[in-house]
């Protein structure tokens, strides 16, 4: 049976997979650059088809120019590094353009301390998975009146269904046994009630996991107290309360710098560094790659590339815990290239 | 905004819900504490019992609302919702909405001697109470689809805002931070930041800022000194403030109330029930006695509220003394007898 949001891009002839590759703005083609480097020197099984997604405006709505659209359908996965978002000119943000054009229903977070960069918690790894579609950013707001305004939340079985069981089949890849939906169902009793009941239902096919269900106060109180009882769990939860927590657990591990993530669909998946385009360090070779190389490592994972992935990633993680080659963010001098010569010397 | 009640034969009357599981231990050490301390007030105690009866609930609350409404101050414990979609609805809420009291307070700060991994945290957290996410408007248009209405009025975003910016200046605070999702939320969100920036206007002394949800979380957990009072809807409110009292060492030491125009009511600035161990001697009674320390202090008893504050103070940073939260093994009858003694 066909896995949700399973991967189906096939190599081609020379034995490569086709990776579309948004360099993205600011930083994004220093990152991206030091990610081709590792890759090339890991000899990993991909090629880069760099898109862009400078975003036009067709009919009056935002989208992407054709050809990227063609080139993440036709390959099924796509890197993506910061996008700056325009400002005024009537433009729906380009990653949520993204995410409607692809049907990217799950936005998955991982945050796992990393060695030699201290912050107030230690061994943190938390798997975090974030319903993308509906919820609070429904998008459907209105003024009722002047002075009043309604904003709509909007769950449904199907994108919840779809989503629950992306979590489940997702803790099965990575080896955990339980997953926890994170709710507010005492207040929301219909919306977050539905969502719930529906986890329920979807635990059923699962019967090697453990499911729980949990107020997000709690999971707000409990993780920031201790993270480390959540490092055997997949979280599940609505669009805003994933985007909260996953940005605050970004927050335990050291901020948006060093966390990864992956924006999944059934057709095609797009893995990018949440950080910003930091216009103001850009060209300088000041940037920090490892964000979008750790979300580089999640889509070889995706794609079945595991043994690639833990080759590069036992470099990272080497190069950053023993603090040689660190770059300014983590308190280090490394330029962007030095710092990813010496993962590429560690592979 | 400040009001009085008024004292008869000496005396303040409070009403007094403990409420659901660990309510009633800790409100009977604010009993003993007070009695101790010879306060003038004298309690109305109502109970809204867990287990009561569908009917029998209803009225005890509308009893609750009636006594609270009478004496304009009450402390309280917090009551347990069921998630069950037949359960009824939050009385914690219902009881916010019905006496319009309508700003929530809770102070998150490291009390001294007790170390966590965070120090120099001094914030306060102020969430608009009636509205936003929690309006209980929702329903189902076709089995399968459900929708949840949350309320921004520019009213009730405007009066949230000048309390906050009250607080502040009463308060000695400096900084006012505004927090949302307004990126997402344009007009919902957007015009509660709206509204605080051109409330502002009026508060020229005070520095102020607004910061989006997420990355106010993030930056809660790395950098939680940067922020002083912060001002936001309903749902944002609830999430801050457990993240805030997890900073500082968790619901059994963060005090809180909530204000409206008539009434007061003082219950922990983290809400949580405590079912888990309830009856068996391991609250923290410091979130409670706090409260009531800012009940005492709302009502004039300054005095009373600084030696019952420097009691709880100095037992903890002693160190000997404490509950199992904050690492010890004494129970609520041992803590409450070494803050007896200290007094
Ligand atoms: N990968 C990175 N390496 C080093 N520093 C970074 C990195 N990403 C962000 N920063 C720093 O963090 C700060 C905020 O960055 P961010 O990218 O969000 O900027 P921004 O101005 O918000 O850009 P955008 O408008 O694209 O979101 C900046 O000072 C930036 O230099
Ligand atoms: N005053 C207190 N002293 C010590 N521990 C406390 C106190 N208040 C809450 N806690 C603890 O904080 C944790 C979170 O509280 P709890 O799980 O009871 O939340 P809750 O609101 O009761 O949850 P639910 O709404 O599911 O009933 C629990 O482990 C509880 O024991
Ligand atoms: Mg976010
Ligand atoms: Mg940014």
């Amino acid at each position: 049976q066909k896995r949700v949001a399973q991967f189906t891009g096939e190599k081609k002839s020379n034995g490569l997979y086709t990776v579309s590759m948004i360099e993205g703005d600011g930083i994004g083609p220093e990152i991206s650059q030091s990610v081709k480097d590792i890759f090339a020197a890991a000899d990993t099984p991909i090629e880069w088809e760099p898109i862009d997604v400078s975003p036009i405006l067709v009919d009056g709505k935002t989208t992407i120019p054709s050809s990227a659209i063609d080139s993440i359908k036709k390959n099924k996965v796509a890197l993506k590094g910061p996008l700056a978002t325009p400002i005024g000119k009537g433009h729906v943000s380009l990653n949520l353009t993204l995410r409607r054009t692809f049907n990217l229903f799950a936005n998955l977070r991982p945050c796992r301390s990393i060695a030699g960069y201290k912050t107030p918690y230690d061994n943190v790894d938390t798997v975090l998975i974030r319903e993308n579609t509906e919820g609070e950013y429904s998008g459907i707001e209105h003024v009722v009146v002047d002075g009043v305004v309604q904003s709509i939340k909007l769950i449904t079985k199907d994108a919840s269904e779809r989503v629950l069981r992306f979590a489940f089949e997702h803790a099965q890849a990575i080896g955990r046994d339980k997953v926890t939906v994170v709710h507010k169902a005492t207040i929301m009793k219909m919306s977050d009630g539905l969502f719930l009941s529906i986890a329920r239902k979807v635990a059923k096919d699962f019967p090697n996991i453990n499911f729980n269900s949990e107020l997000l106060d709690n999971t707000c109180l409990k993780m920031v107290t201790d993270p480390t009882p959540y490092n055997d769990q997949v979280l599940v939860m609505p669009n805003l309360y994933g985007d909260i927590l996953s940005d605050m657990c970004a927050g335990l591990i050291g901020g948006l710098g060093l966390t990864p993530s992956g924006n999944i669909g059934d057709e095609s998946s797009i893995f990018e560094a949440v950080h910003g385009s930091a216009p103001d360090i850009a060209g300088k070779s000041l940037a920090n790659p490892t964000a979008l190389l750790l979300s580089s490592m999640m889509m070889l994972r995706h794609m079945g590339l595991t043994a690639h992935a833990d080759n590069i990633e036992g470099a990272i993680f080497a190069t950053l815990a023993e603090g040689k080659a660190l770059t300014g963010d983590l308190g280090g001098k490394a330029k962007t290239y030095e710092y990813a010569q010496a993962i590429i010397d560690k592979l | 905004d400040i009001f009085k009640p008024t004292k008869y034969g000496g005396k303040y009357t409070v009403t007094l819900i403990p409420g659901d599981g660990i309510g009633g231990e800790v409100t009977d050490t604010v009993r003993n504490v007070f009695k101790a301390d010879n306060v003038p007030i004298s309690w109305e105690q109502v109970d809204i019992t867990h287990n009561a009866s569908p009917e029998v609930k209803e009225e005890q609350f509308r009893q609750a609302v009636s006594s609270l409404k009478r004496n304009k101050v009450g402390i309280k414990g917090i009551l347990h919702t069921p998630i069950s979609r037949s359960g009824h609805q939050s009385f914690n809420v219902a009881m916010r909405q019905e006496l319009d009291i309508y700003a929530s307070i809770s102070l998150i700060k490291n009390i001294p001697g007790y170390e966590t991994r965070h120090e120099g945290v001094d914030l306060c957290i102020i969430r608009e109470n009636t509205e936003g996410e929690y309006s209980g408007l929702e329903h189902q248009s076709v089995p399968g689809v459900v929708e949840s209405l949350k309320i921004i009025t520019r009213a009730k975003s405007e009066r949230i805002a000048k309390f906050a910016f009250s607080f502040a200046l009463a308060n000695g605070r400096k900084k006012v931070t505004c927090i949302h999702k307004a990126n997402i939320m344009k007009l919902a969100d957007g015009l509660f930041r709206n509204t605080f920036h051109s409330t502002s206007k009026d508060y020229p002394t005070l520095e102020v800022n607004d910061m989006i949800v997420d990355n106010a979380s993030m930056q809660a957990v790395s950098r939680p000194q940067q922020f002083d009072v912060m001002v936001m809807p309903n749902l944002y409110g609830g999430i801050l403030s457990n993240i805030g009292a997890a900073l500082v060492g968790g619901p059994g030491i963060v005090p809180g109330c909530n204000m409206g125009r008539d009434v007061a009511v003082f219950e922990p600035g983290c809400r949580h029930v405590g079912l888990d161990i309830q009856g068996k001697g391991q609250a923290n009674p410091t979130a409670m006695l706090l409260s009531a320390c800012m009940l005492l202090r709302h009502l004039g008893l300054d005095d009373h509220a600084n030696r019952i504050s420097k009691a709880i103070y100095s037992v903890i940073s002693e160190g000997r003394v404490r509950t199992r939260d904050m690492g010890g093994d004494s129970s609520t009858n041992e803590f409450e007898r070494a803050i007896l003694d200290k007094m």
